[in-house]
Protein backbone atom coordinates (compact mmCIF):
# COMPACT_ATOMS: atom_id res chain seq x y z
CA UNK A 1 0.00 0.00 0.00
CA UNK A 2 2.51 1.95 1.36
CA UNK A 3 4.51 1.44 -2.02
CA UNK A 4 1.76 2.08 -4.12
CA UNK A 5 1.79 5.67 -3.03
CA UNK A 6 5.11 6.61 -3.47
CA UNK A 7 5.22 5.44 -6.91
CA UNK A 8 2.28 7.81 -7.63
CA UNK A 9 4.05 10.55 -5.74
CA UNK A 10 7.20 9.75 -7.74
CA UNK A 11 5.67 9.72 -11.11
CA UNK A 12 3.78 13.40 -9.87
CA UNK A 13 7.48 14.72 -9.52
CA UNK A 14 9.06 13.40 -12.71
CA UNK A 15 6.18 15.33 -14.54
CA UNK A 16 6.62 18.61 -12.28
CA UNK A 17 10.32 18.12 -13.32
CA UNK A 18 9.88 17.53 -16.85
CA UNK A 19 7.79 20.48 -17.14
CA UNK A 20 10.84 22.33 -15.83
CA UNK A 21 12.96 20.88 -17.88
CA UNK A 22 10.60 21.10 -21.24
CA UNK A 23 10.07 25.10 -20.22
CA UNK A 24 14.00 25.69 -19.95
CA UNK A 25 14.32 23.57 -23.25
CA UNK A 26 11.70 25.76 -24.88
CA UNK A 27 13.51 28.85 -24.03
CA UNK A 28 16.98 27.51 -25.20
CA UNK A 29 15.73 26.25 -28.46
CA UNK A 30 13.92 29.55 -29.17
CA UNK A 31 16.82 31.91 -27.97
CA UNK A 32 19.08 29.70 -30.86
CA UNK A 33 16.12 30.37 -33.23
CA UNK A 34 16.42 33.49 -33.06
CA UNK A 35 20.22 33.81 -33.34
CA UNK A 36 19.73 31.52 -36.76
CA UNK A 37 17.41 33.88 -38.43
CA UNK A 38 18.99 37.09 -36.90
CA UNK A 39 21.32 37.35 -39.63
CA UNK A 40 18.30 37.28 -42.37
CA UNK A 41 16.29 39.86 -40.67
CA UNK A 42 19.67 42.28 -40.40
CA UNK A 43 19.60 41.43 -43.89
CA UNK A 44 15.92 42.85 -44.45
CA UNK A 45 16.62 45.38 -42.20
CA UNK A 46 19.99 46.95 -43.77
CA UNK A 47 18.20 46.74 -47.12
CA UNK A 48 16.32 49.69 -45.64
CA UNK A 49 18.80 51.75 -43.88
CA UNK A 50 20.59 54.88 -45.20
CA UNK A 51 24.32 54.54 -46.13
CA UNK A 52 25.51 56.58 -43.06
CA UNK A 53 23.10 54.39 -40.65
CA UNK A 54 25.22 51.34 -41.95
CA UNK A 55 28.23 52.83 -41.95
CA UNK A 56 27.70 54.27 -38.33
CA UNK A 57 29.44 51.34 -36.85
CA UNK A 58 26.91 51.63 -34.38
CA UNK A 59 24.59 48.87 -33.18
CA UNK A 60 21.06 49.49 -34.70
CA UNK A 61 18.36 47.26 -36.16
CA UNK A 62 15.41 50.01 -37.18
CA UNK A 63 16.38 51.89 -39.83
CA UNK A 64 16.01 55.83 -39.14
CA UNK A 65 14.64 56.67 -41.47
CA UNK A 66 13.07 54.18 -43.39
CA UNK A 67 14.40 54.20 -46.95
CA UNK A 68 12.76 52.27 -49.58
CA UNK A 69 14.64 53.36 -52.69
CA UNK A 70 16.74 50.70 -52.93
CA UNK A 71 14.53 48.08 -54.31
CA UNK A 72 13.27 50.36 -57.45
CA UNK A 73 17.26 51.10 -57.89
CA UNK A 74 17.84 47.37 -58.24
CA UNK A 75 15.11 46.63 -60.49
CA UNK A 76 16.17 49.18 -62.31
CA UNK A 77 19.55 48.10 -62.98
CA UNK A 78 19.35 46.09 -66.33
CA UNK A 79 21.16 43.31 -65.17
CA UNK A 80 18.89 42.79 -62.29
CA UNK A 81 15.51 41.54 -64.51
CA UNK A 82 17.47 40.11 -67.33
CA UNK A 83 19.09 38.31 -64.58
CA UNK A 84 15.38 36.79 -63.37
CA UNK A 85 14.26 36.78 -66.89
CA UNK A 86 16.78 34.18 -67.74
CA UNK A 87 16.97 32.20 -64.92
CA UNK A 88 12.63 31.90 -65.41
CA UNK A 89 14.14 30.20 -69.20
CA UNK A 90 15.66 27.63 -68.04
CA UNK A 91 13.11 26.85 -65.23
CA UNK A 92 10.49 26.27 -67.21
CA UNK A 93 11.69 23.84 -69.98
CA UNK A 94 13.70 22.10 -67.14
CA UNK A 95 10.82 21.42 -65.14
CA UNK A 96 8.24 20.42 -68.31
CA UNK A 97 10.23 18.49 -69.82
CA UNK A 98 12.90 17.05 -66.73
CA UNK A 99 10.09 16.72 -64.81
CA UNK A 100 7.68 14.49 -67.32
CA UNK A 101 10.93 12.17 -68.31
CA UNK A 102 11.96 11.95 -64.76
CA UNK A 103 8.00 10.40 -63.62
CA UNK A 104 7.99 8.18 -67.01
CA UNK A 105 11.68 6.79 -65.85
CA UNK A 106 9.92 6.53 -62.31
CA UNK A 107 7.06 4.77 -63.47
CA UNK A 108 9.05 2.04 -65.32
CA UNK A 109 11.73 1.59 -62.46
CA UNK A 110 8.70 0.87 -59.75
CA UNK A 111 6.46 -1.18 -62.20
CA UNK A 112 7.50 -2.30 -65.69
CA UNK A 113 9.82 -5.43 -65.83
CA UNK A 114 12.71 -5.42 -67.59
CA UNK A 115 16.51 -7.06 -67.79
CA UNK A 116 19.34 -4.84 -66.32
CA UNK A 117 16.51 -2.79 -64.69
CA UNK A 118 18.49 -2.77 -61.40
CA UNK A 119 21.96 -2.38 -63.02
CA UNK A 120 20.39 0.70 -64.59
CA UNK A 121 18.67 2.70 -61.58
CA UNK A 122 22.13 1.68 -59.15
CA UNK A 123 24.21 3.40 -62.11
CA UNK A 124 21.94 6.15 -61.82
CA UNK A 125 22.17 6.18 -58.12
CA UNK A 126 25.23 6.19 -58.00
CA UNK A 127 25.69 9.35 -60.10
CA UNK A 128 24.43 11.53 -56.96
CA UNK A 129 28.06 10.29 -55.43
CA UNK A 130 29.65 12.14 -59.11
CA UNK A 131 31.29 15.62 -58.11
CA UNK A 132 30.15 18.25 -60.56
CA UNK A 133 33.69 19.71 -59.70
CA UNK A 134 35.05 16.29 -61.94
CA UNK A 135 33.00 16.67 -64.98
CA UNK A 136 32.14 20.75 -65.19
CA UNK A 137 35.95 21.45 -67.13
CA UNK A 138 34.74 18.19 -70.05
CA UNK A 139 31.41 19.74 -69.86
CA UNK A 140 32.59 23.19 -70.73
CA UNK A 141 34.45 21.58 -73.49
CA UNK A 142 31.39 19.87 -75.11
CA UNK A 143 29.48 23.25 -74.76
CA UNK A 144 31.78 25.21 -75.98
CA UNK A 145 32.25 23.27 -78.93
CA UNK A 146 29.01 23.34 -79.62
CA UNK A 147 28.93 26.68 -79.36
CA UNK A 148 26.39 26.91 -76.69
CA UNK A 149 27.93 29.06 -74.06
CA UNK A 150 26.43 32.05 -75.36
CA UNK A 151 23.28 30.62 -74.63
CA UNK A 152 21.38 29.20 -72.22
CA UNK A 153 21.24 25.57 -73.38
CA UNK A 154 24.35 24.14 -71.31
CA UNK A 155 21.95 24.70 -68.35
CA UNK A 156 18.80 23.75 -69.90
CA UNK A 157 19.45 20.48 -72.05
CA UNK A 158 21.27 17.55 -69.75
CA UNK A 159 19.06 18.58 -67.35
CA UNK A 160 15.75 17.76 -69.59
CA UNK A 161 17.51 14.25 -69.60
CA UNK A 162 15.86 14.18 -66.27
CA UNK A 163 17.11 14.32 -62.77
CA UNK A 164 17.95 11.38 -60.67
CA UNK A 165 16.71 12.26 -57.21
CA UNK A 166 13.60 12.83 -58.60
CA UNK A 167 13.22 9.22 -60.51
CA UNK A 168 14.43 8.07 -56.74
CA UNK A 169 11.61 9.66 -54.88
CA UNK A 170 8.77 8.77 -57.27
CA UNK A 171 9.77 5.23 -57.61
CA UNK A 172 9.71 5.24 -53.68
CA UNK A 173 6.16 6.85 -53.71
CA UNK A 174 5.03 4.59 -56.51
CA UNK A 175 6.20 1.58 -54.88
CA UNK A 176 3.29 1.93 -52.37
CA UNK A 177 0.80 1.74 -55.04
CA UNK A 178 -0.50 -1.86 -55.57
CA UNK A 179 0.90 -4.06 -58.54
CA UNK A 180 -2.59 -5.37 -59.17
CA UNK A 181 -3.49 -1.82 -61.23
CA UNK A 182 -0.64 -2.47 -63.84
CA UNK A 183 -2.04 -5.85 -64.41
CA UNK A 184 -5.56 -4.76 -64.88
CA UNK A 185 -4.23 -2.36 -67.18
CA UNK A 186 -2.32 -4.55 -68.90
CA UNK A 187 -5.64 -6.80 -68.94
CA UNK A 188 -7.44 -4.20 -70.34
CA UNK A 189 -5.67 -3.85 -73.22
CA UNK A 190 -4.15 -0.21 -72.07
CA UNK A 191 -0.69 0.87 -73.81
CA UNK A 192 1.71 1.67 -71.42
CA UNK A 193 2.06 5.11 -72.14
CA UNK A 194 -1.04 5.64 -71.60
CA UNK A 195 -1.43 3.52 -68.69
CA UNK A 196 1.20 6.18 -67.34
CA UNK A 197 -0.39 9.15 -68.24
CA UNK A 198 -4.18 7.89 -67.09
CA UNK A 199 -3.31 5.72 -64.22
CA UNK A 200 -0.03 6.32 -62.65
CA UNK A 201 0.63 9.98 -63.55
CA UNK A 202 -2.12 11.31 -61.34
CA UNK A 203 -1.43 9.35 -58.42
CA UNK A 204 1.87 10.40 -57.72
CA UNK A 205 1.00 14.30 -59.01
CA UNK A 206 1.24 15.29 -55.90
CA UNK A 207 5.06 13.36 -54.91
CA UNK A 208 5.48 15.06 -58.48
CA UNK A 209 4.84 18.43 -57.15
CA UNK A 210 6.71 18.47 -54.04
CA UNK A 211 9.67 17.47 -56.46
CA UNK A 212 9.61 20.12 -59.26
CA UNK A 213 9.22 22.24 -56.02
CA UNK A 214 12.76 21.32 -54.74
CA UNK A 215 14.00 21.19 -58.66
CA UNK A 216 12.80 25.08 -58.80
CA UNK A 217 14.72 25.83 -56.01
CA UNK A 218 17.45 24.30 -56.87
CA UNK A 219 18.06 25.64 -60.15
CA UNK A 220 17.10 29.14 -59.00
CA UNK A 221 19.89 28.72 -56.47
CA UNK A 222 22.58 27.40 -58.86
CA UNK A 223 25.72 29.58 -58.72
CA UNK A 224 28.86 27.20 -59.88
CA UNK A 225 27.35 25.70 -62.99
CA UNK A 226 26.31 28.98 -64.41
CA UNK A 227 29.18 30.86 -63.57
CA UNK A 228 31.12 28.42 -65.55
CA UNK A 229 29.05 27.43 -68.51
CA UNK A 230 27.27 31.46 -69.04
CA UNK A 231 30.09 33.41 -70.68
CA UNK A 232 28.55 36.00 -71.91
CA UNK A 233 26.87 38.65 -69.31
CA UNK A 234 23.36 39.09 -71.34
CA UNK A 235 23.09 35.47 -70.45
CA UNK A 236 23.47 35.70 -66.92
CA UNK A 237 21.38 34.01 -64.19
CA UNK A 238 20.24 35.57 -61.11
CA UNK A 239 22.57 34.23 -58.44
CA UNK A 240 25.59 35.38 -61.10
CA UNK A 241 24.42 39.09 -61.37
CA UNK A 242 24.10 39.53 -57.72
CA UNK A 243 27.33 38.03 -57.25
CA UNK A 244 28.88 40.69 -59.39
CA UNK A 245 26.74 43.18 -57.69
CA UNK A 246 28.42 42.04 -54.67
CA UNK A 247 31.53 42.35 -55.49
CA UNK A 248 31.18 46.09 -57.48
CA UNK A 249 29.19 47.75 -54.68
CA UNK A 250 30.74 46.32 -51.97
CA UNK A 251 34.06 48.90 -52.90
CA UNK A 252 31.65 51.12 -53.17
CA UNK A 253 29.92 50.39 -49.40
CA UNK A 254 26.68 50.80 -50.97
CA UNK A 255 25.64 47.56 -48.49
CA UNK A 256 21.91 48.60 -48.89
CA UNK A 257 21.50 47.73 -52.53
CA UNK A 258 23.73 44.56 -52.21
CA UNK A 259 20.98 43.28 -49.66
CA UNK A 260 18.43 44.60 -51.45
CA UNK A 261 19.49 42.65 -54.46
CA UNK A 262 19.91 39.44 -51.94
CA UNK A 263 16.91 39.95 -50.34
CA UNK A 264 14.85 39.65 -53.96
CA UNK A 265 17.14 36.66 -54.99
CA UNK A 266 15.80 34.78 -52.01
CA UNK A 267 12.05 35.75 -51.80
CA UNK A 268 11.16 33.38 -54.39
CA UNK A 269 12.59 30.31 -52.28
CA UNK A 270 11.31 31.24 -49.32
CA UNK A 271 7.66 31.81 -50.09
CA UNK A 272 7.47 28.50 -51.79
CA UNK A 273 9.11 26.67 -49.10
CA UNK A 274 6.56 28.67 -46.38
CA UNK A 275 3.47 27.30 -48.60
CA UNK A 276 4.70 24.01 -48.98
CA UNK A 277 7.06 23.81 -45.67
CA UNK A 278 4.93 20.36 -44.67
CA UNK A 279 5.80 18.09 -47.77
CA UNK A 280 9.28 19.42 -48.60
CA UNK A 281 10.33 18.69 -44.83
CA UNK A 282 8.75 15.18 -45.29
CA UNK A 283 10.38 14.65 -48.87
CA UNK A 284 14.04 15.52 -47.41
CA UNK A 285 12.99 13.72 -43.78
CA UNK A 286 12.46 10.40 -45.60
CA UNK A 287 15.87 11.24 -47.44
CA UNK A 288 17.44 10.20 -44.59
CA UNK A 289 15.68 7.34 -43.12
CA UNK A 290 15.23 5.49 -46.45
CA UNK B 1 -3.67 -29.35 -74.43
CA UNK B 2 0.14 -29.19 -74.53
CA UNK B 3 -0.11 -27.41 -77.52
CA UNK B 4 -2.31 -24.90 -75.79
CA UNK B 5 -0.20 -24.19 -73.15
CA UNK B 6 2.82 -23.49 -75.36
CA UNK B 7 0.91 -21.54 -77.47
CA UNK B 8 -0.01 -19.62 -74.41
CA UNK B 9 3.83 -19.17 -72.99
CA UNK B 10 4.80 -17.46 -76.38
CA UNK B 11 2.48 -15.37 -76.23
CA UNK B 12 3.05 -14.65 -72.32
CA UNK B 13 6.58 -13.70 -73.38
CA UNK B 14 6.05 -11.68 -76.18
CA UNK B 15 4.09 -9.31 -74.20
CA UNK B 16 6.99 -9.00 -71.95
CA UNK B 17 9.20 -8.52 -74.49
CA UNK B 18 6.69 -5.48 -75.16
CA UNK B 19 6.86 -4.83 -72.06
CA UNK B 20 10.45 -4.56 -71.96
CA UNK B 21 10.51 -2.52 -74.73
CA UNK B 22 8.93 0.03 -73.79
CA UNK B 23 9.97 0.12 -69.95
CA UNK B 24 13.30 0.89 -71.87
CA UNK B 25 11.94 3.20 -73.88
CA UNK B 26 10.87 5.07 -70.39
CA UNK B 27 14.27 5.05 -68.82
CA UNK B 28 15.90 6.03 -72.22
CA UNK B 29 16.37 9.77 -71.41
CA UNK B 30 18.06 9.39 -68.04
CA UNK B 31 20.23 6.51 -69.28
CA UNK B 32 21.17 8.95 -72.41
CA UNK B 33 21.64 11.40 -69.83
CA UNK B 34 23.76 9.37 -67.47
CA UNK B 35 26.15 8.42 -70.72
CA UNK B 36 26.61 11.76 -72.23
CA UNK B 37 27.00 14.12 -69.18
CA UNK B 38 28.31 12.10 -66.70
CA UNK B 39 29.96 8.87 -67.94
CA UNK B 40 31.83 10.03 -70.85
CA UNK B 41 32.94 13.52 -69.13
CA UNK B 42 34.37 11.29 -66.73
CA UNK B 43 36.69 9.41 -69.06
CA UNK B 44 37.19 12.29 -70.84
CA UNK B 45 38.52 14.23 -68.02
CA UNK B 46 40.80 11.32 -67.51
CA UNK B 47 42.16 11.91 -71.10
CA UNK B 48 42.84 15.54 -70.25
CA UNK B 49 44.30 15.24 -67.16
CA UNK B 50 47.29 12.94 -69.19
CA UNK B 51 47.94 16.45 -71.16
CA UNK B 52 48.99 20.17 -70.68
CA UNK B 53 46.17 21.31 -73.07
CA UNK B 54 44.89 25.08 -72.93
CA UNK B 55 41.58 24.43 -74.73
CA UNK B 56 43.24 25.52 -77.92
CA UNK B 57 42.76 23.68 -81.61
CA UNK B 58 40.33 21.54 -80.85
CA UNK B 59 41.07 17.48 -79.69
CA UNK B 60 44.09 17.57 -82.04
CA UNK B 61 45.60 19.89 -80.21
CA UNK B 62 44.89 17.99 -77.11
CA UNK B 63 46.42 15.11 -78.51
CA UNK B 64 49.32 16.93 -79.34
CA UNK B 65 49.76 17.83 -75.94
CA UNK B 66 49.94 14.27 -74.70
CA UNK B 67 52.59 14.18 -71.46
CA UNK B 68 51.60 11.33 -69.68
CA UNK B 69 51.45 11.33 -66.06
CA UNK B 70 53.66 14.82 -65.85
CA UNK B 71 50.29 16.64 -64.19
CA UNK B 72 50.02 14.22 -61.52
CA UNK B 73 53.99 14.63 -60.68
CA UNK B 74 53.55 17.87 -60.50
CA UNK B 75 50.74 18.12 -57.99
CA UNK B 76 52.64 16.37 -55.47
CA UNK B 77 55.28 19.22 -55.29
CA UNK B 78 52.84 21.71 -55.99
CA UNK B 79 51.80 24.18 -52.88
CA UNK B 80 48.31 25.03 -53.63
CA UNK B 81 47.25 22.27 -53.91
CA UNK B 82 48.66 20.79 -50.65
CA UNK B 83 47.16 23.81 -48.61
CA UNK B 84 43.73 23.74 -50.48
CA UNK B 85 43.48 20.20 -49.97
CA UNK B 86 44.31 20.59 -45.89
CA UNK B 87 41.90 23.64 -45.91
CA UNK B 88 39.05 21.56 -47.23
CA UNK B 89 39.81 18.76 -44.28
CA UNK B 90 40.13 21.21 -42.21
CA UNK B 91 36.62 22.49 -43.20
CA UNK B 92 35.18 19.34 -42.73
CA UNK B 93 35.25 19.44 -38.81
CA UNK B 94 32.35 21.44 -39.20
CA UNK B 95 30.58 18.10 -40.18
CA UNK B 96 30.67 16.59 -36.62
CA UNK B 97 29.71 20.20 -34.95
CA UNK B 98 26.50 20.40 -37.12
CA UNK B 99 26.07 16.71 -36.65
CA UNK B 100 26.28 17.31 -32.45
CA UNK B 101 24.08 20.14 -32.36
CA UNK B 102 21.73 18.97 -34.80
CA UNK B 103 20.98 15.93 -32.51
CA UNK B 104 20.63 18.23 -29.64
CA UNK B 105 18.12 20.53 -31.17
CA UNK B 106 16.09 17.82 -32.70
CA UNK B 107 16.17 15.65 -29.37
CA UNK B 108 14.56 19.40 -27.60
CA UNK B 109 12.32 19.35 -29.98
CA UNK B 110 11.19 15.58 -29.90
CA UNK B 111 9.87 16.48 -26.10
CA UNK B 112 6.17 18.33 -25.28
CA UNK B 113 6.85 21.90 -26.07
CA UNK B 114 4.60 24.19 -28.21
CA UNK B 115 5.65 25.76 -31.03
CA UNK B 116 8.00 23.19 -32.49
CA UNK B 117 6.80 23.95 -36.06
CA UNK B 118 7.85 27.18 -36.34
CA UNK B 119 11.33 26.40 -34.71
CA UNK B 120 12.17 23.50 -37.21
CA UNK B 121 10.92 26.12 -39.93
CA UNK B 122 12.93 29.06 -38.33
CA UNK B 123 16.13 26.34 -38.07
CA UNK B 124 15.22 24.92 -41.60
CA UNK B 125 15.11 29.18 -43.59
CA UNK B 126 19.16 29.51 -43.98
CA UNK B 127 19.19 26.01 -45.93
CA UNK B 128 16.50 27.02 -48.41
CA UNK B 129 18.34 30.70 -49.03
CA UNK B 130 20.39 30.92 -51.66
CA UNK B 131 23.99 30.23 -50.57
CA UNK B 132 25.29 33.63 -53.28
CA UNK B 133 22.70 35.87 -51.00
CA UNK B 134 23.61 34.16 -47.65
CA UNK B 135 27.35 34.51 -47.96
CA UNK B 136 27.02 37.92 -49.40
CA UNK B 137 25.44 38.36 -46.35
CA UNK B 138 27.60 36.95 -44.10
CA UNK B 139 30.68 38.34 -45.27
CA UNK B 140 29.21 42.00 -44.86
CA UNK B 141 28.08 40.14 -40.78
CA UNK B 142 32.11 39.51 -40.48
CA UNK B 143 32.81 42.89 -42.20
CA UNK B 144 35.88 44.04 -40.00
CA UNK B 145 34.37 47.46 -39.71
CA UNK B 146 30.78 47.88 -39.71
CA UNK B 147 29.77 44.48 -39.53
CA UNK B 148 27.06 43.18 -37.11
CA UNK B 149 29.35 40.50 -35.74
CA UNK B 150 32.23 43.17 -34.36
CA UNK B 151 29.27 45.91 -33.99
CA UNK B 152 27.97 43.66 -31.23
CA UNK B 153 31.40 43.27 -30.15
CA UNK B 154 32.08 46.41 -29.70
CA UNK B 155 28.56 46.99 -28.13
CA UNK B 156 28.90 44.30 -25.34
CA UNK B 157 32.56 45.12 -24.48
CA UNK B 158 33.69 48.02 -26.11
CA UNK B 159 36.16 46.59 -27.76
CA UNK B 160 36.67 46.40 -31.34
CA UNK B 161 36.20 42.42 -32.62
CA UNK B 162 38.89 40.60 -34.62
CA UNK B 163 39.59 40.51 -38.12
CA UNK B 164 36.91 37.72 -39.02
CA UNK B 165 38.08 37.45 -42.62
CA UNK B 166 41.34 39.12 -42.52
CA UNK B 167 43.39 36.79 -40.89
CA UNK B 168 44.74 33.58 -42.44
CA UNK B 169 43.20 31.20 -39.22
CA UNK B 170 40.55 33.31 -38.03
CA UNK B 171 38.96 33.21 -42.06
CA UNK B 172 38.79 29.10 -41.31
CA UNK B 173 37.16 29.47 -38.15
CA UNK B 174 34.43 32.06 -39.64
CA UNK B 175 33.87 29.47 -42.80
CA UNK B 176 33.12 27.18 -40.64
CA UNK B 177 30.57 28.81 -38.21
CA UNK B 178 28.30 29.77 -41.72
CA UNK B 179 28.92 26.39 -43.04
CA UNK B 180 27.35 24.92 -39.86
CA UNK B 181 24.66 27.85 -39.78
CA UNK B 182 23.94 27.19 -43.25
CA UNK B 183 23.38 23.06 -42.94
CA UNK B 184 22.28 23.26 -39.39
CA UNK B 185 18.23 22.39 -40.98
CA UNK B 186 19.05 19.70 -42.69
CA UNK B 187 20.74 17.96 -39.54
CA UNK B 188 17.83 18.99 -36.93
CA UNK B 189 15.38 17.62 -39.53
CA UNK B 190 16.50 14.28 -40.69
CA UNK B 191 17.24 13.79 -36.83
CA UNK B 192 14.16 14.67 -35.44
CA UNK B 193 12.65 12.21 -38.35
CA UNK B 194 14.79 9.80 -37.05
CA UNK B 195 13.73 10.13 -33.22
CA UNK B 196 10.54 10.33 -34.05
CA UNK B 197 10.58 6.94 -35.59
CA UNK B 198 11.75 5.28 -32.62
CA UNK B 199 9.29 3.19 -30.84
CA UNK B 200 8.48 4.80 -27.36
CA UNK B 201 7.85 1.47 -26.18
CA UNK B 202 11.94 0.62 -26.31
CA UNK B 203 12.00 3.57 -24.31
CA UNK B 204 9.14 2.75 -21.97
CA UNK B 205 11.08 -1.09 -21.42
CA UNK B 206 14.26 0.78 -20.86
CA UNK B 207 12.65 2.52 -18.10
CA UNK B 208 11.28 -0.31 -16.31
CA UNK B 209 14.98 -1.86 -16.53
CA UNK B 210 15.72 1.46 -14.16
CA UNK B 211 18.48 2.62 -17.21
CA UNK B 212 18.93 6.50 -16.35
CA UNK B 213 19.00 9.17 -19.40
CA UNK B 214 21.83 8.88 -20.28
CA UNK B 215 21.72 4.71 -20.67
CA UNK B 216 18.84 5.49 -22.84
CA UNK B 217 20.62 7.79 -24.95
CA UNK B 218 23.88 5.47 -25.58
CA UNK B 219 21.55 2.16 -25.65
CA UNK B 220 18.86 2.95 -27.81
CA UNK B 221 18.77 6.53 -29.42
CA UNK B 222 22.59 6.67 -30.65
CA UNK B 223 22.35 3.34 -32.07
CA UNK B 224 18.83 3.62 -33.82
CA UNK B 225 19.48 6.60 -35.46
CA UNK B 226 23.32 5.26 -36.43
CA UNK B 227 21.56 5.20 -40.25
CA UNK B 228 20.24 9.09 -39.89
CA UNK B 229 24.04 9.72 -38.82
CA UNK B 230 25.41 7.58 -41.39
CA UNK B 231 23.39 9.20 -44.18
CA UNK B 232 24.24 12.57 -43.33
CA UNK B 233 28.26 12.05 -42.69
CA UNK B 234 27.88 10.35 -46.14
CA UNK B 235 26.71 13.44 -47.60
CA UNK B 236 28.45 15.92 -45.92
CA UNK B 237 31.18 14.69 -47.28
CA UNK B 238 30.93 13.95 -50.28
CA UNK B 239 29.41 17.82 -50.39
CA UNK B 240 31.85 18.98 -47.99
CA UNK B 241 34.77 18.20 -50.65
CA UNK B 242 33.02 20.30 -53.03
CA UNK B 243 32.89 23.70 -51.02
CA UNK B 244 33.58 26.50 -53.44
CA UNK B 245 30.98 29.26 -53.57
CA UNK B 246 31.15 30.51 -50.12
CA UNK B 247 34.59 30.84 -50.61
CA UNK B 248 34.30 32.49 -54.04
CA UNK B 249 32.00 34.92 -52.83
CA UNK B 250 32.92 35.68 -49.32
CA UNK B 251 36.95 36.31 -50.42
CA UNK B 252 38.72 38.29 -52.51
CA UNK B 253 40.86 35.52 -54.37
CA UNK B 254 40.76 32.69 -52.24
CA UNK B 255 41.51 35.33 -49.01
CA UNK B 256 45.09 36.50 -47.70
CA UNK B 257 47.70 34.10 -48.48
CA UNK B 258 44.99 31.78 -50.27
CA UNK B 259 44.07 31.11 -46.69
CA UNK B 260 40.55 30.77 -47.31
CA UNK B 261 40.52 28.52 -51.03
CA UNK B 262 39.34 24.70 -51.12
CA UNK B 263 40.65 22.36 -53.67
CA UNK B 264 37.55 22.99 -55.54
CA UNK B 265 38.21 26.49 -55.97
CA UNK B 266 41.88 25.65 -57.20
CA UNK B 267 40.74 23.47 -59.61
CA UNK B 268 38.23 25.86 -61.06
CA UNK B 269 40.92 29.23 -60.94
CA UNK B 270 43.35 26.75 -62.79
CA UNK B 271 40.25 25.97 -65.05
CA UNK B 272 38.56 29.00 -66.28
CA UNK B 273 41.05 31.68 -64.91
CA UNK B 274 44.34 30.39 -66.33
CA UNK B 275 42.86 27.60 -68.92
CA UNK B 276 45.25 24.76 -67.93
CA UNK B 277 42.59 22.39 -68.88
CA UNK B 278 45.02 19.47 -68.25
CA UNK B 279 46.24 20.38 -65.31
CA UNK B 280 42.41 21.55 -63.72
CA UNK B 281 41.47 17.48 -64.72
CA UNK B 282 44.58 16.06 -62.75
CA UNK B 283 42.74 18.09 -59.54
CA UNK B 284 39.61 16.45 -60.76
CA UNK B 285 40.42 13.52 -60.95
CA UNK B 286 42.29 13.12 -57.73
CA UNK B 287 39.56 14.97 -56.08
CA UNK B 288 36.88 12.48 -57.53
CA UNK B 289 39.50 9.60 -56.12
CA UNK B 290 39.37 11.23 -52.66
CA UNK B 291 36.14 11.47 -52.80
CA UNK B 292 35.05 7.45 -53.98
CA UNK B 293 37.54 6.58 -51.24
CA UNK B 294 35.88 8.18 -48.53
CA UNK B 295 32.51 6.99 -49.73
CA UNK B 296 34.06 3.48 -50.05
CA UNK B 297 35.74 3.31 -46.63
CA UNK B 298 32.63 4.93 -45.03
CA UNK B 299 30.24 1.88 -46.48
CA UNK B 300 33.19 -0.75 -45.07
CA UNK B 301 32.93 0.65 -42.06
CA UNK B 302 29.12 0.92 -41.86
CA UNK B 303 28.59 -2.42 -40.72
CA UNK B 304 30.75 -1.92 -37.57
CA UNK B 305 28.51 0.78 -36.73
CA UNK B 306 24.98 1.15 -37.89
CA UNK B 307 22.22 -0.45 -36.66
CA UNK B 308 18.60 -1.32 -38.09
CA UNK B 309 15.31 -1.22 -36.73
CA UNK B 310 14.03 -4.84 -37.78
Amino acid sequence: MAGKDKDILSSAVVSKKEKIENGIIFVLLSLCAIIMVFPLIYMVMTSFMTKNQILSGQLSLIPDPWVFGKYSEVLKKGNFISGIINTIKIEIPVLLIGGFTSSLAAFSFAKLKFRGKNAIFMGLLATIMIPFAVIMIPQYVMFTRLKWTDSLLPLIVPACFGNVSMIFFLRQNLSSVPNDLMDAAKLDGCGYFRTFCQIFFPLMKGAVGTQLTLWFMAIWNDYLAPVIFLRSEKTWTLQVVIRSFNAYYAIQSDYALIMAASVIAMIPTIVLFFCFQRVIIESVAISGIK
Amino acid sequence: MGRVKSKKKVKLSAMSKREEKWALLFVAAPTLGFLLFMAWPIVFAFLTSLTTWNGAKGFEGMLNRFCGFDNYIKLLTDKKFWQTLTTTVIYLIGIPIGMILGLLFAMGMNRKIPGVRVLRTMYYVPVISSLVAVSILWAWVYNYDYGLLNVIIKALTGKHGPNWLGDENLIKVSMIIFMVWKGLGTSIILYLAGLQNIPRSYYEAAMVDGANGWQRFKNITLPLLSPVTFYILITSMIGGFQVFVEVQVMTTNGGIGYSAATIVYYLYEKAFESFQLGYASAIAIILAIIIFVITFINFKMQDKWVKTIE
